[in-house]
């Protein structure tokens, strides 16, 4: 298919017959410069493998060849970088399912991302489910048939591209026929269920509480160019199951002995898998190491696949009868009570080193060459999934593995998984686990269902522990236990000897267990040899702890759709366009896009700042403060309620009149502050700061429901209900007049702190008298749909006034130049009321209200708080930068030196024509007039401690 | 994640609420007869057991309401949920 193709005798391990590849349609692929051929249903391993080639690239540390080591996620070694289609670090070969033209290099454990954003999408998709089953080998698929049929919801995922987990590497049998005619009977009937949704390709990488599952289903890489361009790449799949059912299998664990990282020294199951699954004989001239019996099928296999199996050396001193009349068969030699001690070789194994060992001293060595070394010491069951939600597990002497130690309420472990290795029992297994899971969820089901024979076709001779075979001639220093990180059996000599005592603090001395594949191969195996070192037994020592995620997972996929301007809501106001085409400049307050400021053409920030600032003290400006938090509460208790959570009374608010508040935690500390108006007798709207807004509603209905229940009082959220367009400068009376004509705007017919309902072409608008910046203004509110209409009718009519529009920016120097305070900013959770020179909001007549019993508090008490001041620096031009300390100065002295306060905020003033700041100072309030210092960029700058208020300090502004 | 069920909602995610501190920590009838270090009791010292434990918790992005729970801190699990108007469940 492929310009990169060559002939197909190029991949000269590839056997004619066998697998599940379609040796129908040729890829051509890109391996470390090399052109190599592979075909659907490969891996890149396997397509590799074909070839003759194993190692990938050098190790990280030791610069030591290394290739390929299992056939699935558990191969500690086989990384690559994907270059095309799109680049991709950090994979293994033996998980990237071939695509024509594919193009990837090896590499030593870090990789490479790519320069240019990645174009794919990843979406997640939630489910819910009576029943998770994890694995579709031959334990998962019986459970989900078992559930299925039952009428069970049931999801049930596989990481593997199709069904069938161990049974795809093996010629097994079940019911006397090909077991994977089995599964394929089994995946048929089960797409037949309405509620069973079966998903392959996807892993489950994180499984927490209450039957909390993510799986990462990847949707389109094994489709290459084909792939739908509207199918998101990846998908991760957030499953809430009433009881998940694992049923992931076993790891096989190699054996550590000298130099037992080379190229063609692999797990026995996964050379069994690349003969029965891909095709592949992974090399000519075998050598079989092992503990157990598994590792017999694959010596019998190869063999038969035209393999010359030199030996099974078996450390046990009993080999299997079964076994052995096979290997007879096949001439294969069994060497029972040997090891294999060493290797030879450089990017590829030549020969194994093989001696007897009784009594953990090796005899004689015997040297047999070789080009394949297969190692199996044993089985690992998957607990991962089980251990991460917090399943103990326990020790099994006869396994010599950690197998699940508890049952738990929504989790069943079954099969491989839990430590069941035999087809037939797994198979029996997963019948079982499936009744009982039925029955705990109470879904009626018709009794254990008929098992499918099949034969076990090994025997049944225990296996061996044995973690590590004794270095010949060396300390270890060439006996790997995590082949990505270099990591030996000397590193942990030396970790043990430094004094660690257990498996957390060795890992993370060692660093065996962290690379991409998490320990699948080398935890408990690290476990095991620090237990021999320390001398305690493995079982009590235990593993590390299982974290999620299983396997690798893209950060890109966990973010799914989450990005760019999806990643959190963007909230605008109904005036957010007309912003927009004015070229406002925006901040991020909260969720919400404010204008910070309008620039003209040529202005940078503090220019236009200082314009916007002239305009709305000397004319006229407006600000679009529609995202003010306003909560409508109402009810025959409201008056009491509000008087309860504000600092001053709000009972003896009139209807019409408007007054300013301050509400505390119960701790005295200030916690928001707005305007209050009372609509009617039981009605009030509460204006709170836009950061505040949903701290503030649910402060107020925690205190409602939890202590006064008895109030009758509702609380409703209705700042998008509002626009709010505060018109502020001595011409404001003129722009709002003009476009309020029967309202009487004057001083005496609207006075300060006062509202006026009125409606402009029958649209009701509310005009209040408030003033954040000190001057004359009128905040016109009405409702959001006709905010446009009516910002449009002041800009009109403000035209002739010069009317500025002004950002977040300018209103914060407006308020500050008035020692207004930004709850936040000049406020941090340690400041009262009194600390912001605000006593006169505190009420003295009112017996209790929420923070009252803590102003009285020595600790609020004390001269020495810090207090709200203006800062000047001498240097007019000097802007202090907010959060600097102040300091006594002129000179430091020595450390520590004494903090007296910090800046909250700092601005540029047009009507001061300097620069000020504001500062929380201790004893400020007393200190007016000193000079103390600020640390800027290297020195000590003076400033001069001012009364708070800076601009109109008599408020002769504010009416006029 | 876990799953909590809201006494109003029934079972919903965990991201769903607000937790609010230890239960039954009623605010002082008259907190002007209270000493600094009773005062500073009610504001600042709460138990901090390792088993069930009865806390307050909010759906907040749900119905808003307020409930009690008994919860074992170490396991995570909910034992009970309770209304604010129900007595706390007996414990063992
Ligand atoms: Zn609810």
């Amino acid at each position: 298919m492929s310009e990169l193709g060559s002939p197909a005798s190029a991949a000269p391990l590839r056997l004619p017959e066998a697998g599940r590849i379609d040796r129908t349609v040729t890829y051509g692929f890109s391996f470390n410069g090399q052109r190599l051929i592979g075909h659907p249903g490969d891996t890149l391993a396997s397509a590799l493998l074909a070839h003759g080639v194993h190692q990938t690239s050098t190790s990280i540390k030791l610069g030591r060849p290394r290739g390929i080591a299992a056939a699935w996620a558990e191969d500690p070694s086989g990384l690559v970088q994907i270059e095309e289609p799109f680049p991709e670090p950090m994979l293994l070969a033996t998980t990237v399912e071939l695509i024509d033209g594919l193009v990837a290099h090896g590499i030593p454990g870090q990789g490479r991302l790519a320069e240019v954003p990645d174009s794919a999408r990843y979406d997640a998709r939630h489910v819910h489910a009576d029943l998770l089953v994890v694995g579709a080998g031959p334990t998962g698929l019986s459970v989900a048939l078992a559930a299925a049929r039952a009428g069970a919801r049931v999801v049930l995922v596989d990481e593997q591209s199709e069904a069938g987990g161990y049974l795809l590497g093996s010629n097994e049998r079940i019911d006397d026929r090909p077991a994977l005619d089995w599964v394929a009977a089994a995946t048929a009937e089960l797409a037949g269920f309405a509620d069973v949704l079966h998903l392959q390709r996807t892993t489950a990488f994180g499984h927490f509480h209450d039957g909390y599952v993510l799986a990462l289903e990847r949707r389109t890489d094994h489709l290459g160019a084909s792939a739908p361009r509207n199918r998101s790449r990846q998908r991760v799949w957030r499953i809430r199951a009433r009881h998940v059912l694992i049923a992931a299998g076993a790891h096989e664990r190699p054996i550590v002995f000298t130099d037992n990282d080379r190229p063609g020294i692999m797990l026995a199951g996964g050379a069994r898998t690349f003969l029965h699954r891909y095709g592949v004989l992974a090399g000519r001239d075998v050598v079989v190491f092992t503990t157990n019996d598994s590792a017999y099928a694959a010596a019998v296999d190869l063999a038969d696949a035209g393999a010359r199996v030199h030996a099974v050396v078996d450390a046990r001193a009993e080999a299997p009868e079964a076994w052995k009349e096979e290997c007879t068969r096949r001439d294969i030699p069994v060497r029972t009570g040997q090891v294999v001690c060493g290797t030879e070789g450089v990017d590829r194994v030549t020969a194994a080193s093989v001696a007897s060992l009784s009594d953990g001293a090796l005899g004689e060595r015997d040297r047999i060459a070789c080009d394949l070394l297969l190692v199996s010491g044993g089985w690992n069951p998957a607990v991962h999934l089980f251990s991460q939600a917090g399943g103990r597990l326990r020790y099994d002497e006869s396994l010599g593995a950690f197998v699940p130690g508890e049952d738990r309420e929504d989790t069943t472990v079954a099969g491989a998984a839990a430590g069941v290795l035999e087809l037939g029992e797994c198979l029996a297994d997963g019948g079982r686990a499936a009744e009982a899971a039925l029955t705990a969820l109470g879904i009626r089901h018709g009794g254990l269902q008929a098992i499918p024979a099949a034969g076990t076709g090994s025997g049944q001779t225990p296996p061996l522990v044995l973690w590590r075979v004794p270095d010949p001639d060396g300390d270890g220093t060439a006996q790997f236990v995590d082949l990505q990180r270099d990591a030996t059996v000397a590193d942990i000599a030396r970790a043990v000897g430094a004094g660690m005592r257990t498996v957390e603090h060795i890992k993370r001395y060692t660093t065996i267990g962290t690379a991409h594949d998490q320990g699948k191969t080398s935890g408990v195996i690290a476990s095991g040899i620090a237990a021999e070192l320390i001398g305690r037994p493995v079982g009590e020592l235990g593993t590390t702890t299982f974290r999620p995620p299983y396997t690798p997972v893209a950060f890109a996929a966990l973010a799914g759709r989450d990005r760019g301007s999806l990643f959190d809501p963007e909230r605008t106001t109904a005036v957010h366009a007309w912003h927009l085409s004015r070229g406002a400049v925006w901040e991020d307050v909260g969720q919400w896009k404010r204008p910070r400021y309008y620039p003209l053409p040529g202005e940078d920030m503090e220019a236009a700042v200082l314009r916007e600032c002239a305009a709305a003290r000397g004319g006229v400006g407006i600000l679009d403060g529609s995202t003010l938090g306003k909560i409508d509460v109402q009810g025959p208790d409201a008056a009491e309620f509000l008087n309860r959570l504000y600092t001053n009374m709000m009972a003896t608010l009139k209807v019409g009149s408007v007054r300013y508040g301050v509400m505390c935690g119960a701790d005295g500390m200030v916690l928001d502050d707005g305007t209050v108006l009372r609509l009617a007798d039981d009605h009030f709207l509460a204006y709170t700061s836009t950061g505040g807004a949903a701290a503030v509603l649910e402060w107020m209905e925690e205190w409602l429901q939890t202590e006064w229940p008895d109030l009758r009082v509702y609380l409703t959220s209705v700042t998008e209900h509002w626009a709010t367009f505060p018109v502020v400068g001595p011409r404001s009376r003129d722009v709002v007049g003009a476009v309020f004509p029967d309202v009487d705007v004057s001083n005496d017919g609207f006075p300060f702190m006062t509202w006026r309902d009125t409606t402009l072409g029958g649209v009701p608008v509310r005009l209040a008298r408030v003033s954040f910046s000190g001057e004359l203004a009128y905040e016109v509110n009405v409702d959001t749909w006709h905010a446009q209409a009516v910002w449009d009718r002041l800009i009109a009519a403000g035209e002739r006034h010069g009317i500025t529009p002004y950002g977040t920016e300018t209103m914060h120097v407006l308020r500050a130049e008035k020692a207004y305070p930004i709850v936040g900013q000049d406020t941090d959770g340690t400041v009262t009321p009194h600390d912001l020179g605000m006593a006169w909001v505190v009420s003295k007549k009112k017996p209790d209200f929420i923070g009252k019993r803590s102003f009285a508090r020595g600790d609020n008490q004390r001269p020495d708080r810090k207090q709200l001041v203006a800062l000047l620096p001498e240097d007019h031009d000097l802007l202090l930068p907010e959060g600097s300390q102040v300091v006594e100065g002129p000179n430091l002295s020595e450390p520590p030196v004494p903090m007296l306060g910090h800046v909250t905020s700092s601005y540029h003033s047009a009507e001061l024509q300097r620069t000020f700041a504001l500062a929380l100072v201790k004893s400020g309030r007393s200190r007016i007039g000193q000079v103390v210092h600020v640390p800027v960029g290297g020195s000590l700058v003076p400033v001069e401690i001012r009364e708070p208020v800076l601009v109109d300090p008599e408020g002769a502004r504010r009416d006029g | 994640m876990q799953l909590i069920t809201c006494p109003y909602c029934g079972p919903r995610e965990e991201v769903e609420f607000h937790y609010g501190g230890q239960a039954h920590v009623a605010y002082p009838a008259d907190p002007s007869a209270l000493s600094d270090e009773e005062w500073a009791h009610y504001l600042f010292f709460r138990d901090n057991p390792r088993g069930p434990f009865a806390e307050r918790w909010v759906h907040a992005l749900g119905c808003r309401r307020w409930f009690n729970a008994v919860r074992d801190t170490a396991t995570y699990r909910f034992h009970h949920i309770y209304r604010l108007d129900e007595p706390k469940p007996e414990t063992t």
